[in-house]
């Protein structure tokens, strides 16, 4: 078996086997050695046990999406085999201790390596990730020098000893590489390139933690829940750097008021949650509808109803977060679909909201948040940060009514004014009113707000031919699977068209759907909740829905399959 | 300062005559007065209710945000710029019902801020219901039979959490509970003062006379840094002492917060360390 473009690597084992190690060093050392490489996991709620399995795609041309297809599987346990049966084709090589299989993979599918053995020979089972790392280091042709110093770097907290033992365990591997490449049985030559030596590997948790950082973000309230809290976590670990003010509020309802009125005092605050959290966070929302507060909220979605599937994706908060909060408000939906995104339209939401004082929800999703691949860096200044609020004089009024419905945003101790905010309706200083004359323009201030910010929306991004036939239609963390399903399908009458920002959406979107003559919606959800909002907005309706809600991402092999029958 | 610094001038007041709430304004308007403290450096939070509608009739920054709220919402305002006084001002229901939750946390967290409760143990604004603090066998339209559940009882609960400060009013005596507001202001941490103050549209049972008849004032030996007598003195019934059952002085919440560690400029004056963040995006290369 020769590899001349890509390699695709499962590793599989029980919660707290450290595959989670195994994924980091070989990922960085890969792209350390001019490797492309994307990884991603999926696993069970829990602390211990179980079965849980990391993809490790290895490339000579950038790859951000998921396939099903295992070239190698690296079993860490006994049910690890099993655990990814579905993906095991005739051509995929088991790599691990002969007892971790069955009969059936034995042979040129199934090559035994005694990696108990070897580690107890260094001094632990604890060793048996390092050789692995090793292994699979090695068949990549991973620089070993490469490989060595980032061993070091990566267990730089630990005693000379330690160190010295993952050493010797890296080198077992390679060891053990080499040989197997001396038997022969398969050939790895992927074209290595040097430039992406010095590109960033990053995961989108990370990503969004510096635009939030690039955004100003200076206030986090949350309350933990998978997958939302990785970002808080992340936050809190460079609070110092950073000078954030980080609090693990006594339930979402307080961190989402605890933002509101942060942002009251001049903070730029971020609430981080995930379906059920921000079911209590409504109310909140709300809040800052009416008093034309800012607010960003991360709504990492997960798949539902009520507890769900709570370590699992999917795209199923879209309608909830449109309709989210009582009353009639305007609001901004943004949908990272690539790590990049992930940055800036995180750092974005703090200067949308700040700028229309309207809440900004970031929608994301666990694989998108636990995906990694390399890209050439990220530029915290392509956004420049711009605070929107004002000085006050003596006669300031927090909601003066004018042409544009965007009031200058006071805050309470900068100037001679008072900041008067109410959830009731309230006059233009912001005190309670019940003049029905005076409600009717300040719905309609509020209201226009929302003109002023489709002017500004995220046009939607068209892959493929100008001049297509077919628009396969797709938003949030989809999109590297969908764009790469599509590109294989090598048809020059098929395009993509991607949002990243679902709402409000931008005036091109209607004449994108117009074109087509065929409109294919892709959802990692059940009901196609975007085509319903395109419908909603633009009239148009989707021909062909491709949805998935078993909690897995989309695989590029099994959408690009979707995609063919779809299209005959 | 003169308190008609906090004037409104004509307004239009939404309590009916003879509440509670006003000798409450009066009192408060005082207090601050006295205290020096300017309506531009102080914000009053409040949530929904006839009490939540206190800040709208003084001179105030004024955030008057969700039914049970506004806990909450007050941290964070004197979290993210301590140099604001933070005043936390609603109903029985507001506190102890719907932000009952927070009640305990903002307790448990310990911000520089007063919470002023007006307690008058009868929901006003939706018309007689049972509050958290009714008295059992208090009869509205909906509790028919007569209250069931055991009262809440606030001191208890603040001097069991460690509050930092703790103490009960009545409306009926506006010179003492200014006193007692000025106390509330000026310490440093959560201070919690309720005050008894009677409605009477909806409770014909607690009113001004039954208030007279049925508080005392704690005595001047009483010592407020006794957690255990504090505890006792708030659990009495016979005669609901007034005055402030316990001082528990500790560092604040705005004082642990490492960003104001090295600076203390509100976070609004700040901007993000790009030079810093650069770094980090840089250290993502690997080595």
């Amino acid at each position: 078996m020769t590899f001349d473009q890509e390699v695709s690597i499962v590793l599989c084992g029980e919660a707290g086997q450290g595959i989670q190690t195994v994924e980091h060093i070989l990922t960085q050392t890969l792209k350390l050695s001019g490797y492309h490489v994307f990884s991603c996991q999926e696993y069970m709620s829990r602390i211990r046990g179980g079965q849980n399995s990391t993809l490790v795609r290895v490339s000579s041309r950038r790859v951000a999406a998921p396939v099903d297809r295992i070239d190698f599987l690296v079993p860490f346990g006994p049910g690890s085999v099993r655990h990814v049966e579905k993906r095991i084709s005739s051509e995929t090589v088991v790599l691990g201790e002969r007892k971790l299989f069955a009969d059936e993979y034995q042979g040129e599918r199934g090559i035994d390596l005694p990696f108990s053995e070897m580690a107890q020979e260094v001094g632990g089972r604890i060793y048996t990730n390092t050789i692995a790392v090793g292994l699979l280091a090695g068949l990549l042709k991973v620089d070993r020098d490469v490989l060595g110093r980032y061993l070091r770097s990566h267990f730089s907290g630990k005693d000379e000893g330690t160190i010295q033992k993952n050493m010797d365990a890296a080198r077992k591997g390679t060891e053990l590489s080499d040989r197997l490449l001396r038997e022969g049985r398969f050939q790895i030559d992927l074209p290595q390139d040097n430039k992406i030596k010095d590109e960033i590997l990053v995961d989108g948790v990370e990503a969004m933690a510096m635009g939030a950082v690039a955004g100003g973000c200076n206030f986090l309230s949350f309350y933990p829940m998978s997958p939302s809290t990785a970002l808080a976590v992340m936050l809190a670990e460079r609070s110092k750097d950073f000078g954030i003010l980080v609090e693990q509020a006594e339930d979402e309802i307080s961190a989402m008021n605890m933002g509101i009125g942060a942002w009251y005092a001049g903070a730029r605050a971020l609430a981080s949650t995930s379906g059920g959290g921000f079911a209590l966070m409504v109310e909140g929302l709300s809040l800052a509808g009416m008093i034309e507060s800012p607010m960003v909220v991360h709504l990492a979605q997960r798949p539902g109803p009520a507890t769900g599937l709570p370590t699992r994706t999917e795209q199923g908060e879209l309608l909830f977060a449109l309709y989210a909060g009582h009353g009639e408000f305007p609001r901004i939906l943004l949908s990272p679909g690539t790590i990049e995104d992930c940055f800036f339209l995180t750092q974005k939401a703090f200067d949308l909201a700040d700028r229309y004082q309207v809440p900004v929800s970031i929608l994301t999703d666990q694989y998108l948040l636990e995906s990694h691949y390399n890209l050439p860096s990220l530029d915290p200044t392509q956004i420049p940060l711009r605070r929107h609020f004002v000085e006050t004089k003596e006669d300031y009024k927090r909601f003066a009514l004018n042409e544009s419905g965007l009031s200058p945003r006071g805050i309470p101790g900068f100037g001679d004014g008072l900041v008067v905010v109410d959830s009731d309706e309230h006059d233009e200083e912001g005190h309670i009113t019940e003049d029905l004359l005076l409600r009717t323009r300040m719905v309609e201030k509020r209201l226009r707000k929302l003109e002023l910010i489709k002017k500004e929306s995220i046009p939607p991004e068209l892959v493929g031919p100008a001049n297509y036939e077919t628009l396969v239609v797709g938003w949030g963390s989809t999109y590297h699977a969908v764009k790469e399903a599509v590109r294989r399908l090598e048809r020059d009458d098929v395009a993509f068209l991607h949002f990243r920002q679902v709402y409000p959406l931008h005036s091109d979107t209607r004449r994108y759907l117009e074109k087509a003559k065929r409109r294919v919606i892709v959802e990692n959800n059940g009901t196609a909740q975007f085509a319903k909002l395109l419908r909603l907005e633009t009239g148009f309706e989707m021909d062909r829905e491709i949805l998935q809600y078993n909690g897995l991402p989309f695989s590029v092999d099994a959408l690009e399959r979707r995609l063919r029958s779809v299209l005959g | 300062m003169d308190p008609l610094r906090f004037d409104m001038g004509k307004i239009d007041i939404a309590w009916c005559p003879g509440c509670g709430n006003y000798a409450m304004l009066r009192a408060l308007k005082e207090a601050l007065a006295e205290l020096e403290i300017a309506p531009e450096r102080l914000v009053v939070v409040s949530g929904i209710g006839q009490a939540a509608k206190a800040p709208h009739y003084y001179r105030c920054n004024l955030f008057n945000g969700l039914h049970g709220r506004s806990l909450p919402v007050a941290t964070a305002i004197k979290a993210s710029n301590p140099g604001l006084v933070v005043i936390d001002e609603s109903g029985d229901g507001c506190m102890y019902g719907e932000g009952g939750n927070h009640f305990i946390h903002a307790i448990r967290r310990n911000p520089d801020i007063t919470n002023i409760v007006h307690n008058n143990m009868v929901y006003g604004l939706t018309k007689g219901q049972a509050s958290p603090t009714s008295f059992q066998g208090f009869r509205t339209l909906v509790q028919r039979e007569g209250v069931f559940h055991t009262p809440f009882n606030p001191l208890v609960v603040a001097i069991s959490l460690g509050a930092s400060f703790v103490a009960r009013a009545f409306a009926g005596d506006v010179s003492q509970t200014k006193e007692i507001m000025k106390k509330a202001i000026s310490h440093r941490g959560y201070a919690l003062v309720d005050v008894l103050q009677p409605c009477v549209t909806y409770n014909r049972l607690n009113t001004y006379a039954w208030f007279k008849e049925n508080t005392t004032y704690l005595e001047a030996s009483h010592d407020p840094y006794d957690r255990m007598e504090a505890l006792r003195r708030a659990f009495e019934t016979e005669k609901l002492p007034l005055g402030i059952f316990y001082l528990n002085p500790k560092p604040t919440f705005e004082e642990t917060l490492q960003v104001y560690r090295e600076r203390k400029d509100p976070l609004f004056k700040r901007d993000p360390d790009l030079q810093k963040l650069s770094q980090w995006i840089h250290s993502k290369r690997g080595i």
